[in-house]
């Protein structure tokens, strides 16, 4: 497959691509800075109700040294220049660099992420091709039921059922959290207890996906199975299993990699309801608490760095789509 | 003989068992080591309370800070990193002996330098209240490293009951001195003197404190760790207290409805005393600009259409009783005496309605009206869905409006309301916590918690600004119970609940709650019973 990738037209695309890149996220940051600055309530109006009390001067204190008393467009400006020297800025809620903030956050979201999407789709292709084999008979019918409920069910919903019955009735996994507190761990068991704790965010996270992954590869399995290449495979007699996973799977992969590309970004939100409910240290309950902190600085720095993993993930399914297919070619 | 023997040996083991049963608390030795495992809702913004005095910051803060003094249930001051203190007759100088060979964590020594920096750079400075509070000194002393002097222009008596590690936390000289105290580094890693030092703080996740091996109280702490662990999700702390994975949760951890499910466990305990210092007051602000609501006699009416005992044994489970004015039973400057009291009868408050001329209209209404708040508790709608319906019975139409916190805060007090309801901290004196509300200097657009109704009366202001720098405790007592009567016969606020938070707490933890501000304690004296 690395052959399939060292073709001349790779680099040009990719600098081309990385090119278009950029006007791209100048736009999400000042669009993100504008609508943000349309929510009523500031930062300042937060810490005040936090504090419980505050006296005018006090307010106004604040509101000048974190710049709020600046017009808009003054705001926006040297916000757009911090972003091209690498300074995402200051968080005044964190009281540290929002660079700092959201490269501390990003590997718990990226083990999450990687662990529930990975999940979903290995899911989603065994029951896909599963259901697509056994077509209107009864392990068919079972995976419907299975995907239609998973599918129904709210993920926060899943996590708590998962948490009372896992952690508070059998005791086998963690409430919630990212490690044992305290336990000193390092290499390997430091790994085995952060899986150890990721058994259950994982599991609620990627359901919801896994039961989508399911209906499309069951499709897409069904439309391939009835290709001429395929009923060439079946000819010359090889076992059900190497036609539908050496020969079929390949082509049908193609819109459900399609459909990953598109729901990253999605991932990235919904992982703020499991984040909360298993009280996982990732982006997403940043970005919310963001919100609702009126942190702006932070929240644009979060928006900045998801548009950009978005922007990435979807550059690989391109570079993807061509592994999988060598008939598509990369312009 | 044989069946002899066996009672008696039965005998014997029930009074064991009962002996040992009475023994336990009576007896019980407090037990070093152990970790224990605090949850909250949400992170803190950073772990030192001199600016932002917010509440997840203070059960932090405070366990690794202290105060010159420490206050028990009834607001009398305990010694904390003051010895003793004396305050002059006329009120204008105080007094404090500080301990000796007490350090920070860093292990420089604690002298009164420290306190002289810390009361004239933060607390009179930066800090919301203390802004108020210090207002008056005019010069700190400090005659040796061990005394600190306090000078004030005018006597300012409430300034005794905010010396407290959460209200006026002594921080170190010299890691602050001549930086920029608000964005510096140590306000999330802070160097203090109390029972717990910081060690590691994982944002989203926990933050951990381990004992100080050379507190002055010596063999204190008993505990050898503990551990603040972040949960956003309110069912998610109630399954982390069930699985007893966390043994602390303090401010309502849980939804009310829970917290009887929860201590039907015989792990989990509640407790509802250490929440006097903050004195939470459930109320409506109310428009007194508004055309139908600067009527006395409506406000009136709607307290009489309300059946406040529903709503606290219902709505609050039972957390919260009805309140009979501005001021909060357990403050000793409360009265009811010539406090007017509106009972629930829906029958006077139309009666009243119809009086004023509001006729009944269109939908068999009088008038609209709109109901603001932030719903940071779930019993937060609830009560407002509850208000809707009651005033709705008095042909008043309420339109609810459920907005965030920074939202409400921005429209309240820039005045774009006409009734709210929230809960506030009224705190142990009334000229901290409750003069803001009323008093007409304190009618300022944009500052949170001030005057937003726009009352204006001459006697109120006149009680509460004589009794900020009234001496005689007395004579403040009566300043402050003429400003009842006059608030709860005006009503420009509705003082609807006095709520009493909850601490949920694992059975085999002791010395949790310790004085008024329970949450806020040094922790030094808690442990675990085996």
């Amino acid at each position: 497959m690395a052959v399939t990738l060292a073709r001349p037209g790779v680099a040009r695309f990719l600098a081309r691509r990385l090119a278009q890149a950029v006007p791209t996220v100048l736009l999400i940051i000042v669009v993100n800075f504008l609508v943000l600055h349309l929510t009523p309530g500031d930062i300042v109006d937060v810490l005040a109700g936090e504090a419980g009390a505050a006296t005018p001067e006090y307010v106004a204190m604040l509101r000048q040294r974190f710049g709020l008393d600046r017009p808009l467009a003054a705001q926006l400006g040297s916000y757009v220049w911090g972003v091209v020297n690498l300074d995402l800025g200051f968080s005044f809620r964190h009281n540290t660099t929002v660079l700092h903030l959201v490269l501390d956050r990003l590997p718990a979201t990226l083990v999450l992420m990687g662990t529930s999407l990975g999940l979903a789709v290995a899911l989603g292709v065994v029951f896909g091709v599963t259901a697509a084999r056994h077509v209107n008979r009864p392990a068919d019918g079972v995976i419907a039921v299975l995907v239609l409920l998973s599918y129904a069910t709210p993920t926060f919903w899943i996590g708590l059922m998962l948490i009372v019955l896992f952690s508070v009735k059998l005791g086998w996994l963690p409430t919630g959290g990212m490690m044992t507190i305290g336990a000193g761990l390092s290499g390997f068991g430091r790994g085995l207890d952060v899986a150890h704790h990721l058994v259950l965010p994982a599991a609620s996270l990627s359901l919801f996906y896994a039961a989508i992954y399911t209906r499309l590869m069951r499709a897409s399995m069904l439309e391939v199975a009835g290709q001429d290449y395929v009923r060439t495979a079946r000819a010359k007699g090889i076992s059900e299993t190497r036609v539908l996973y050496g020969h079929a799977l390949r082509n049908a992969l193609l819109p459900l990699v399609t459909v990953v590309g598109v729901q990253v970004g999605s991932l990235l939100g919904g992982s703020v309801l499991v984040e909360s409910v298993f009280g996982w240290p990732g982006l997403g309950r940043l970005a919310f608490e963001a919100v609702q902190q009126r942190d702006y600085n932070l929240l644009l720095g979060i928006l900045l760095m998801s548009s950009l993993l978005v922007i990435a993930v979807n550059l690989v399914i391109d570079l993807l789509y061509a592994v999988l297919d060598p008939r598509i070619e990369l312009r | 003989m044989h069946r002899f023997s066996l009672r008696h040996l039965a005998v014997l083991a029930t009074l064991l068992t009962l002996l040992a049963g009475a023994a336990r608390p009576a007896f019980a030795q407090p037990r070093a080591g152990g970790t224990l495992t605090i949850v909250q809702g949400a992170e803190p913004a950073s772990l030192v309370s001199g600016v932002n005095t917010s509440t997840f910051i203070g059960t932090v803060s405070t366990k690794i800070h202290e105060g010159l003094l420490d206050y028990d249930f009834d607001f009398k001051p305990r010694p904390a990193l003051a010895e003793s203190w004396t305050v002059a007759p006329d009120g204008k100088t105080y007094t404090f002996k500080l301990r000796r060979g007490v350090t920070w964590h860093d292990g420089k020594p604690f002298t009164s330098a420290d306190v002289k920096f810390s009361l004239e750079e933060i607390w009179k400075k930066l800090h919301p209240r203390g802004r108020v509070t210090f207002a008056k000194v005019t010069a700190v002393d400090t005659p040796d490293a061990s005394t600190v002097v306090i000078r004030l222009s005018d006597p300012t008596p409430m300034m005794l009951s905010a010396f407290s590690s959460y209200e006026s936390q002594v921080l170190p000289k010299h890691v602050y001195e001549g930086k920029d105290f608000t964005t510096h580094p140590a306000l999330n890693a802070p160097i203090g003197t109390g029972p717990f030092v910081f060690k590691e703080w994982k944002k989203g996740d926990f933050i951990r404190l381990e004992k100080n091996p050379s507190y002055w109280d010596k063999g204190k702490p008993y505990l050898d760790a503990i551990v603040i662990r972040i949960i956003p999700d309110a069912a998610a702390r109630s399954a982390a207290l069930e699985k007893g994975e966390v043994q602390l949760g303090v401010f309502n951890p849980v939804p009310l409805s829970d917290v009887k499910r929860l201590t039907a466990l015989p792990t989990v305990k509640a407790e509802t005393r250490g929440y006097e210092y903050f004195a939470p007051m459930y109320m409506m602000e109310v428009n007194l600009r508004d055309e139908h609501l600067k009527d006395k006699r409506v406000r009136q009416a709607m307290m009489h259409a309300l059946d406040r005992k529903f709503i606290a044994d219902n709505i609050w489970f039972g957390f919260a009783k009805p309140a009979t004015g501005p001021i909060v039973s357990s403050s000793p400057f409360y009265t009811t005496q010539g406090v007017p009291q509106y009972p629930y009868d829906v029958a006077k408050a139309n009666a009243i309605l119809d009086e004023a001329g509001l006729k009944r209209g269109a939908g068999n209404m009088r008038f609209k009206v709109s109901l603001t708040f932030p719903p940071v508790q779930p019993e937060i709608p609830r009560t407002a869905e509850y208000i809707k319906q009651a005033l709705g019975r008095a042909g008043i139409d309420v339109e609810l409006r459920n907005i965030d916190i920074a939202t409400f805060i921005r429209q309240v007090y820039n005045w774009e309301f006409e009734l709210t309801q929230n809960y506030l901290y009224l705190l142990p004196d009334p000229t901290l916590g409750v003069q803001r509300l009323y008093i007409s200097a304190n009618i300022k657009k944009g500052t949170p918690f001030a005057n937003a109704a726009g009352y204006e009366n001459k006697d109120v202001d006149a009680a509460f600004t004589a009794a900020q720098t009234e001496n005689d405790q007395a004579k403040r007592k009566e300043l402050f119970a003429r400003a009842q009567r006059q608030i709860q016969e005006d009503l420009p606020a509705f003082n609807l609940l006095e709520l009493s938070f909850v601490t949920l707490y694992s059975s085999k933890l002791v010395n949790h709650t310790m004085g008024a501000d329970g949450p806020y304690g040094s922790f030094r004296d808690t442990y675990f019973q085996p």
